[in-house]
């Protein structure tokens, strides 16, 4: 049976690895490759890397990044980070990644999208989306949380599906580094709606958390980010205690 | 050496990063001389059935690798992708011919409650005295990511079977040809047993 996926985020920043809050203060948290190989032993079910800087050379440093992972860790990822066009989910593929995420870009040319499924496969191209609460509803921010676009989270994670999108990347900006659990009711609303699968992000600070976001939210994966790198908590603990609660997880050691 | 054939549709690193790690010397290829120097040929693929088909023609590499693999029997492991375009037919991206070496067809998940594409760890049936899943214990479990699996004719052929919504063909063998809808590389411990026994095939 299909498990649900634990997946640890690791956002980089000029070749460092950084948590944020609400998508501010980012703060150096260390090497992405060691922290990699430690997740990697740790039987992860998938890694995400996302370059926060979104530059030309910062898809140089998490292509580095990649092909020093993908040298001793064999399991699956997916970057992206800046991502605007087939030659970069290309470039990214090429270097190791299984799939690419793209977020800005996708909204700003919603038909990307459908040419990168058309080239590359549904399945391996993920629409990652940030958003947070505004007085019109749930938005969908652009450039890194900066820019409020037009969207619903909802009508546009819906867009993405029908554009030929094969997984949702749903990020709470008003709960990214909080660690005071996920935004349950958007990931439930979308998980419910979508044929495609739902990785939860953002808020992740106990393991009921995550026990929660299956639960309660119906996602097929949850990714997380502090929980890891600010308490004592461990993918291993995670998986463990899931099992406990009957989900269905890896539990490969 | 084993060469791992470079036809524009595939995440060509991992697959290369692992056989190096097990040991093998590769070489990434994309010019027929280049398959009779090998005494293995992997065919990666993350892509649409369409454009590995395309790309495989352009390159005028499917006469060679058919004398490779038919004439000089030399082992051969499809992943994915690769092990999709062994069929007849597929229909991602409109309905083109696929190697047409086993008899199937390729077809689209059309499951109700289930999320398509298949993505993430799922369990393994294997048969018993399997080759390639030798050494394979606990946790039989591979990662997958794809929409579209291969609907196998000849059932005596397929290695190991996955339930998702249907029973589907996870891997198979015949005679010299392997192949695998999951990815080996990328499925830690168990994928790189799995590599290892492709490669140790004689």
């Amino acid at each position: 049976m299909l498990k649900k996926r634990l997946i640890p985020v690791l956002l980089l920043k000029n070749g460092r690895m950084v948590k944020t809050i609400k998508f501010e203060q980012a703060r150096d948290v260390g090497f992405p490759v060691t922290a990699a190989k430690i997740y990697d032993a740790q039987c992860v079910d998938e890694i995400i890397f996302l370059d926060i800087l979104a530059s030309v050379q910062g898809r140089q440093s998490l292509i580095e990044t990649i092909d020093n992972v993908t040298k001793e860790c064999f399991m699956p990822f997916t970057a992206g980070g800046g991502v605007r066009s087939l030659l970069d989910i290309k470039t990214l593929l090429k270097a190791g990644a299984d799939k690419v995420s793209i977020n800005t870009a996708a909204v700003s040319d919603p038909i990307l999208i459908n040419r990168a499924a058309k080239q590359f496969g549904s399945a391996n191209i993920v629409v990652s989306i940030d958003y947070k609460k505004t007085p019109s509803g749930k938005k969908v921010f652009t450039h890194g949380g900066q820019n409020e676009s037009r969207w619903e989270v909802i009508d546009w994670a819906k867009e993405a599906e029908r554009l030929g999108a094969g997984e949702i990347l749903l990020n709470s900006i008003d709960h990214d580094g909080t660690m005071l659990g996920y935004d349950i009711e958007i990931i439930r609303e979308a998980s419910d709606l979508l044929k495609i699968p739902v990785i939860a992000c953002g808020g992740a600070g106990k393991l009921n958390d995550f026990l929660a976001v299956i639960n309660d939210g119906h996602a097929s994966a949850m990714a997380a980010g502090s929980i890891f790198n600010f308490t004592d908590q461990s993918p291993i603990k995670a998986r463990a205690y899931l099992k406990e609660y009957n989900i269905n997880v890896r539990f490969a050691l | 050496m084993v060469a791992v054939i470079d036809y524009g549709v595939s995440n060509l690193k991992s697959v290369v990063n692992a056989l190096e790690f097990l040991g093998a010397e590769v070489c990434v290829v994309k010019k027929a001389c280049q398959l009779e120097k090998a005494e293995r040929i992997i065919l990666p693929g993350v892509g649409t059935f369409s454009e590995g088909m395309k790309n495989l023609k352009k390159m005028k590499l499917i006469k060679p690798l058919e004398k490779e693999v038919f004439g000089h029997k030399k082992p051969f492991l499809g992943i994915c992708l690769g092990m999709q375009l062994l069929a007849e037919s597929g229909c991602e991206g409109g309905t083109s011919r696929g190697l047409g070496w086993i008899k199937g067809k390729v077809k689209k998940f059309e499951i109700k409650n289930l999320k398509v594409p298949h993505t993430g760890w799922d369990d393994l049936v294997i048969k018993k005295n399997s080759y390639l899943f030798q050494g394979v214990e606990k946790d039989k479990n591979f990662y997958f990511v794809h929409s579209y699996y291969f609907d196998v004719e000849e059932k005596n052929i397929i290695s190991a079977a996955c339930e998702y919504g249907k029973i589907f063909p996870a891997a198979l063998q015949k005679v010299n040809i392997f192949a695998t809808q999951f990815h080996p590389e990328k499925s830690q411990q168990n994928g790189l047993k799995v590599l290892e026994n492709y490669l140790l095939f004689k």
